[in-house]
């Protein structure tokens, strides 16, 4: 039987690149579709992705060598550098590694601070994302006003840490300050206002035809694919998996809260976009329960022996959390001594962006590219640390 | 966890049991029996999560310590099995049939620590250092600033006493 496709041999596919049917491009790393600095090299015919290797490399601080030449308090500059929309995940991950090996538990109030943290900064994260999944099909208003609520985000972080993208917040042993005079009213103000925002998103990206039409059926992930491939976080939830690491090994202060798990069951870009969408939802409701339950009396921080002479005890362990592409995780192994002697971090993307993307894309039209990247919101530095 | 450890014990060659947590433990296991190990906690005691697989240069003891990190979504316990391979000809058998993921974790090791995993497609393609020809940069023993000492030149840096110089730049006259 004749088909467009090129012949299998021993397993993989068999064509000349000369024949003039085949081209392979490059897509990357500088491009406007592309999630931070990654390539993908694609070979296509006609406007059909036939095979694809993803590369990475472009961003590539040695994070996991500098780690190891530095005391664990200087690491906090450098841990957060590994995921630009979202670093809180990373400062987290890395303080509750610290405290875990140091055997020492954060106050009560801290564990709601830090809890309030990750969620807003997994807010400005999806919204950020949703610019991104709306751009790529072509709808570039969507992406300005999400980017705009975004700067509103960050705003709010601003006045709770003094910066406004690696926040730095959470340190071993609890955070660096209360709230500021009346950031919670505000805070609450800008929930009523991205919830507004997130309505009228359903209107004009959830709704639309050309969106239905590119994403529904796109990049589909069954359900027996999430653990072959090792799939995480909304990826794994669009397939109808429960799982999500808030609720399954709860961590700070979750289980407190009330909130369920979203899944969808589409399987495809559209089902993924669904659950981030919902999660928003999600991710207000729980900023709106913390600031409602959080006590206002207690430390913030514990009091710690100067941190720059802190010695960790030897032991290793791995702590994860739910970042906005799912299950994110440090492995940290301590010798005893001021430096750590490994750490390792587990980005989602690492699956997601390698073996996944290169497995999804294969038949998918070169213009829907972006489309199914985002959907699987991949993002470089966590592959390259 | 305790009890999964004394049930595999039975089959496997297990040392170095610890556990500091309720829904995490380490063990450790030779390297010749790891990847039945492995096997076995995947199919028949639902560890199907591949979370991690990385690599600890302990350079002292000229060993390498390979930490594989297994999830079981049943009960959300995490299982890290731990294998000592010599550092000299470091090789591992390969798990990429068990997760596809595992291929992308065994070609970075290969990059950066050196490690073979005989059989494992692509092992051998640049990761992150394309046109790299020195040793692994994540062994203990690579020294970063020797590297960039002899691979990069030195910019010297102009010193200006500062008062000399303002007086130079505004008043060049005098």
């Amino acid at each position: 039987m004749d088909t467009q496709y090129p012949p299998i041999v021993n397993g993989a596919s068999q064509y000349d690149l000369d024949s003039g049917k085949y081209v392979r491009v490059w897509q990357g790393p500088q491009h406007p579709g592309v999630t931070g600095n990654m390539s993908l090299e694609l070979d296509i015919c006609g406007d059909q992705v036939v095979w694809c290797k993803t590369h990475v490399g472009y961003l590539h601080r040695g994070f996991e060598k500098l780690m190891e030449r530095r005391r664990y308090i200087n690491c906090f500059p450098i841990v957060c550098r590994i995921c630009v929309p979202e670093p809180d995940t990373n400062e987290y991950l890395f303080a509750a590694a610290v405290e875990d090996l140091l055997g020492i538990e954060v106050p009560e109030k801290a564990k709601w601070l830090r809890t309030l943290n990750l969620e807003l900064s997994r807010l400005g994260s999806f919204l950020m994302w949703i610019g991104g999944q709306s751009g790529a099909f072509g709808m570039g208003t969507v992406a300005q006003w999400s980017i705009t609520f975004r700067d509103y985000v960050l705003d709010l972080f601003e006045e709770l840490s003094g910066a406004r993208v690696y926040h730095m917040y959470m340190i071993p042993g609890g955070v660096r300050g209360d709230l500021p005079d009346g950031w919670k009213g505000r805070t609450l103000e800008l929930m009523t206002r991205v919830e507004k925002l997130l309505d009228e998103i359903r209107h004009v990206m959830l709704n639309n035809a050309i969106f239905k039409q590119r994403s529904v059926g796109l990049g589909i992930v069954t359900a027996d694919m999430v653990d072959r491939f090792g799939v995480v976080g909304p990826v794994a939830r669009g397939s109808g998996m429960k799982r999500d690491v808030r609720k399954d090994s709860p961590y700070l202060i979750y289980d407190q809260l009330d909130f369920e798990a979203v899944t969808e069951d589409g399987c495809d870009a559209y089902a993924r976009t669904l659950v981030r969408w919902r999660e928003m939802y999600q991710s207000i409701e729980l900023i709106r329960q913390i600031l409602d339950r959080m006590p206002t009396e207690g430390e913030v921080h514990l009091k710690l022996p100067n941190v720059l002479h802190l010695k960790v005890p030897a032991g290793e362990t791995y702590v994860r959390a739910e970042s906005t592409r799912g299950e994110y995780g440090y492995y940290m192994c301590s010798d005893g001594s001021a430096f750590p002697r490994k750490v390792t971090v587990r980005g989602p993307s690492y699956c997601h962006a390698m073996s996944l993307l290169e497995h999804l894309i294969v038949g998918v039209n070169i213009a829907d590219v972006h489309g199914l990247m985002l959907s699987l919101h991949t993002y470089p530095p966590e592959i390259e640390r | 966890m305790k009890e999964l450890y004394e049930l595999l014990k039975d089959r496997f060659r297990l040392s170095d049991f610890s556990q500091k947590q309720p829904v995490q433990a380490w063990l450790k296991v030779p390297s010749d029996q790891a990847v039945a190990l492995i096997t076995h906690l995947r199919d028949i005691h639902g560890f199907s999560h591949l979370v991690m697989l990385t690599c600890v240069d302990w350079i002292e003891q000229g060993k390498f310590q390979l930490t594989y990190i297994l999830h079981n979504y049943h009960d959300h316990k995490d299982l890290g099995v731990k294998v000592y391979i010599d550092r000299e000809s470091a090789s591992m058998e390969s798990i990429h049939h068990l997760w596809e993921q595992a291929r992308t974790y065994q070609r970075e090791l290969y990059e950066m620590f050196g490690i073979s995993f005989p059989g494992s497609p692509g092992l051998t393609d640049p990761f992150i250092l394309e046109g790299w020809d020195d040793m692994p940069v994540m062994r203990r023993d690579f020294d970063t600033k020797a590297y960039s000492e002899t691979h990069y030149s030195h910019r010297p840096r102009e010193i200006h006493e500062p008062e000399e110089h303002m007086k130079q730049r505004m008043y060049p006259e005098d």
